[in-house]
């Protein structure tokens, strides 16, 4: 008869199991009886649940795996009965069923501490998606949130508050942040970080008292300070879920969990239990990990096999909190252990390393890494594999100043026994025997074949170095082509455009490419051409995106808004009156932009040419608001009228726009100029933005808006006009030239090796020698410049292509307005 | 959806259907390796000219997914060898053969034979 397997709990861990006996065995019955409404999901990364993954996307697996490897599953379903004699259990429902073995896997609840108050509305706990989605409910009616408990999981929930635009606060009963993993010095550089970001810290703060009256209204601590808060998320540890297994008098500790054996084995020999309701020599192990391998050893046991037994675990860890790195591997304090440290810190940059070192020089015992954790996974390994250090080991953590990637270097270095995945317990020679026999050749394909990567994620980029450098190895190439048509990367497009002089889409295609082309090969290729040649966009219509194609943009409901270009912001009177004349003439909708300028919306297609021949003889030229080309500079009014202004930031506005106006590059570009330090044209959130000194200009980059806002960096201080102007061209032209497609500077420069000081080295240093040419390019470009809607304008073949229809003088019947505050508006999307 | 159900009944199911051949326009009116927009009766249809395969297609000019006029001014080109066009609004693609979305679930769109006769562009309706 085939055994039966009734496991308790389908968290992570629980399915886990299911997945590693079923894969060892098809001869057992698999029953799971889980208490959530649904089936196991990721709880690692539950906090993307704010960030847009859905209940869906978390699944560890979707409902149907169960049914497909013959798994029952009841999910909604509280065991509440275990009869050891009979060997049964009861469940809520008074269903009764027989087991041979008994997995608990019955994790943890979030603890909460005996706290006067704790009982109010506004205090929830972050643990299930269940109180997530409470928390996002509440989070709505209130704006002051603070997490109780300054650990791991306790960043993560704050880090959801702030997602929930609440002003954020934690409070840390310690005198640091993460105390498990990270000591004063580095809890005070992320306390820092973190600040910066908006969350507001209080560590060593004792909460003696929840206030309110119903609801929360804030926290009392010890030292009688007060936080006035409307909403309370306690994150301050786990409590091992063991009471199913004290009610059938198991072995618990007296501080809570299942007591097991190195085998997971509880006082019963039928009854297994795994995961975080689990005390194994003194531990609860709070990680995913170590519960893979727990249940890796029950799969085992199950299916007579006693070789691995669970003997602690390694609990380091790398994640990235609220944007920020923070890694602890190994023994982070070495508290016990005599050991040399060698500390690193830059407050400024926020960045903070420790390692730990044996007295006698070779080994590292541990380490800890803030702000920048790209070292975290050779660090470990050292670690793991007792590896021998380098001479001089401070190179580990200061390197060649983070120029070089050294990360696959490092992987190369490793022995195969290295583990690479730790929760799926992959080595290395078992992901390079995937790549080199198994015919891998993607990150994806290799997550199918050993599933690594697909627990924590940590070991992701450790596992790309590796599929990298092994294909490199096996001769492959591997590359990001553009799409099926082209099999080169955007950068190597632009060589062959240039050098062999190419100058149609189609002769690319014929000589470089298959098939007819894309939406995606199509515009990336009008954009190179034009980045290279400047040649009229019209004049190839077809590859370009619509809004190019129509020197327009295309609105809802498929009429177009047109942007003439007013530099720096700047405009007379006479050219104003002539906007508002040329608006109301075609009854079109006006709005300021945010780049400082007029835009007018619901043109139809035919009228476009007739609309800008009478800008253009107002002196307007276009904008290029419909080109992946720059917009505007934006500027404040400098210190030609401004009181504080220290130089003239709109004459320089107007010249750096007129400079690089028509500028085609793989994103748009924004730029902006401000007067002073006070900073009113937000030059630090532009592609480029120069702030005025009283000593010359201050020269930022790679800064943006929209969905993921991101500061501009400091690239140099204090230059005159020239050199500003010089490093500009550079930087752009440096940028046109490598990016990826539709990929702005913020994300480039995310992507660089070696980062910004890379980036300063090619634009200042000239340490690639490439500086004279990429001037000499930008002034070609410069040199090529026209207003695109001129020419159109004044050529009545293009003016023909201006129309809805091609075989009737109409436009286009079905669309309709809607009278809005005294404008017209289109109607909304019709579903 | 009237728009949408409407164009379906005039829709061929396959070249012996059709009764009408609707004389569009001359072949050079039609920009190369794109499209442009043909009224008949009341309806708008899309028609394309992939110049490089010297094939033509046509469908209706109304994207399903947020119902606007707006194919015929849609980029054209191909996934393995199927022609298709991408909706300049949010980049949906179809199938210039099937009329099926490929890229979401949009529903399909109805299209049309083409032929070209005397330097003029035809589209075939069944009324």
């Amino acid at each position: 008869m085939k055994k039966r397997i009734i496991v308790v709990g389908n968290g992570m861990v629980g399915y886990k199991f299911c997945e590693k006996l079923r894969n060892r065995s098809a001869a057992v019955e698999i029953i799971v009886y889980g208490e959530e409404p649904r089936p196991a999901y990721d709880r690692v990364h539950l906090s993307s649940y704010f960030s847009g993954s859905t209940a869906d996307d978390l699944l560890m697996a979707p409902a149907t795996w169960y049914s497909e490897n013959d798994i029952e599953l009841h999910t909604g379903e509280l065991v509440t009965e275990i009869n050891r004699i009979d060997k049964t259990i009861r469940t809520h429902t008074g269903r009764s069923d027989r087991y041979d073995y008994l997995v608990l896997a019955t994790g943890s609840s979030a603890f909460v501490p005996s706290i006067e108050g704790v009982e109010r509305d506004g205090v929830f706990v972050y643990r299930t998606i269940e109180d997530l989605n409470q928390i996002t409910e509440y989070a709505q009616k209130v704006k002051r949130g603070a997490v109780m408990g300054g650990g791991l999981l306790g960043l993560e929930a704050a880090k959801a508050l702030l997602d929930l635009g609440l002003e954020t606060h934690v409070v840390e009963f310690a005198s640091r942040l993460m105390p498990r993993q990270i000591d004063d010095a580095a809890s005070e550089i992320l306390a820092h970080k973190l600040t910066q970001l908006g969350i507001t810290i209080h560590t060593g703060k004792s909460t003696k008292k929840i206030e309110g009256n119903g609801k929360l209204e804030g926290l009392l601590f010890a030292d009688d300070t007060k936080l006035d808060i409307e909403m309370l998320v306690i994150s301050a540890g786990i409590r091992p879920r063991d009471e199913l297994a004290k009610a059938t008098l198991l072995n618990v500790h007296p501080r809570g969990g299942i007591v097991v054996d190195n085998y997971m084995r509880t006082t019963d020999v039928n009854i297994y239990a795994i995961g975080e309701a689990v005390v194994h020599n003194n531990m609860v192990y709070g990680l995913v990990a170590p519960g893979y391998d727990m249940a890796d050893i029950v799969a085992r046991q199950i299916t007579d096999d006693t070789s691995k037994q669970f003997t602690g675990f390694d609990m380091s860890t790398k994640l990235k909190l609220i944007g920020v790195d923070v890694g602890s591997f190994g023994d982070p304090f070495c508290d016990a252990t005599p050991h040399i440290p060698i500390v690193f810190k830059n407050k400024h940059k926020g960045t903070y390393k420790r390692i730990n070192i044996s007295e006698d020089g070779k080994y590292l015992l541990g380490g800890i890494l803030i702000g920048d954790a790209s070292q975290y996974n050779i660090l470990h390994q050292m670690v793991m594999n007792k590896m021998i250090l380098p001479e001089n080991p401070e190179t580990l953590i200061v390197g060649g100043g983070g120029k070089v990637n050294d990360e696959a270097a490092g992987v190369k270095g490793l022995p195969d026994t290295a583990q690479i995945c730790s929760c799926e317990n992959i080595t290395k020679g078992a992901l390079v025997e995937q790549i080199t026999s198994g015919g891998v050749k993607s990150l994806d394909e290799i997550k199918k074949s050993t599933k690594a990567c697909t627990g924590c994620g940590g070991c992701t980029p450790m596992v790309n170095d590796l599929l990298k450098i092994t294909l490199q190895s096996l001769g492959h190439t591997i590359k990001k082509s553009l799409c099926e048509h082209f099999n080169y990367t955007r950068q190597e497009l632009y060589d062959i455009i240039k050098v062999k002089g190419i100058k149609s889409y189609d002769q690319l295609l014929n000589t470089h490419g298959a098939g007819d082309g894309c939406e995606v090969c199509k515009p990336a290729v009008a954009s190179l051409m034009s980045s290279i040649w400047n040649e009229l966009v019209v004049s190839q219509d077809t590859i370009q995106d619509s809004n190019d194609r129509y020197l327009a943009n295309i609105q809802r409901g498929g009429t177009y808004s047109v942007v003439p270009r007013i530099a720096g912001g700047e405009i007379t009177p006479q050219k104003l009156s002539a906007i508002g004349r040329i608006a109301e003439k075609y009854n079109l909708y006006t709005k300021i932009t945010g780049g400082q300028r007029i835009d007018m919306f619901g043109a139809h297609m035919d009228q476009l040419p007739d609309i800008w021949e009478e800008l253009i003889a107002e002196g307007f030229e276009s904008g290029h608001a419909y080109g992946k080309a720059l917009r505007t500079i934006k500027s404040c009014v400098g210190s030609t009228w401004c009181r504080y202004g220290v130089q003239d930031s709109v004459s320089f506005a107007v010249y750096v726009e007129d400079r690089y106006k028509g500028l085609r590059a793989p994103h748009k570009l924004k730029g902006a100029v401000s007067g002073c330090i006070r900073e009113c044209a937000e030059a630090q959130s532009k592609d480029f933005g120069i702030i005025a000194t009283d000593k010359g200009w201050n020269l930022y980059v790679c800064g943006n808006g929209g969905a993921r806002p991101q500061h501009a960096k400091l690239l140099v201080t204090d230059v005159d006009t020239e050199t500003c102007i010089r490093y500009i061209d550079r930087f752009l032209m440096f940028y046109i030239k490598t990016a990826d497609p539709l990929t702005r500077t913020a994300t480039w420069l995310n992507k660089m090796e070696g980062g910004l000081e890379y980036l300063y080295d090619v634009i200042v240093n000239d340490s690639l020698g490439i500086g004279e040419e990429l001037e000499k390019d930008m002034a070609t470009l410069i040199a090529n410049y026209h207003c695109e809607w001129k020419k159109v304008v004044e050529d009545p073949k293009l003016r023909a292509k201006f129309k809805h229809f091609i075989n009737v003088e109409e436009t286009d019947p079905t669309i309709q307005y809607v009278d809005m505050r005294g404008q017209k508006a289109p109607i909304d999307w019709n579903k | 959806m009237e728009l949408h159900n409407e164009i379906k009944t005039f829709t061929p199911a396959a070249e012996g259907e059709v009764s009408i051949w609707f004389k569009a326009a001359r072949v050079e009116d039609f920009p190369e390796n794109g499209g442009a927009c043909v009224k008949y009766k009341d309806m708008q249809i899309a028609v394309f000219n992939f110049t490089r395969r010297n094939e033509w297609y046509a469908c209706q000019n109304l994207c399903p997914h947020k119902m606007q006029m707006a194919l015929s001014r849609g980029m054209i080109g191909s996934h393995d060898s199927e022609p298709k066009v991408a909706c300049p609004f949010h980049k949906k693609t179809f199938s210039l053969k099937s009329g099926d979305c490929l890229n979401a679930d949009e529903c399909s769109i109805a299209v049309f034979p083409v032929k070209v006769e005397e330097g003029f562009v035809h589209i075939g309706f069944t009324r």
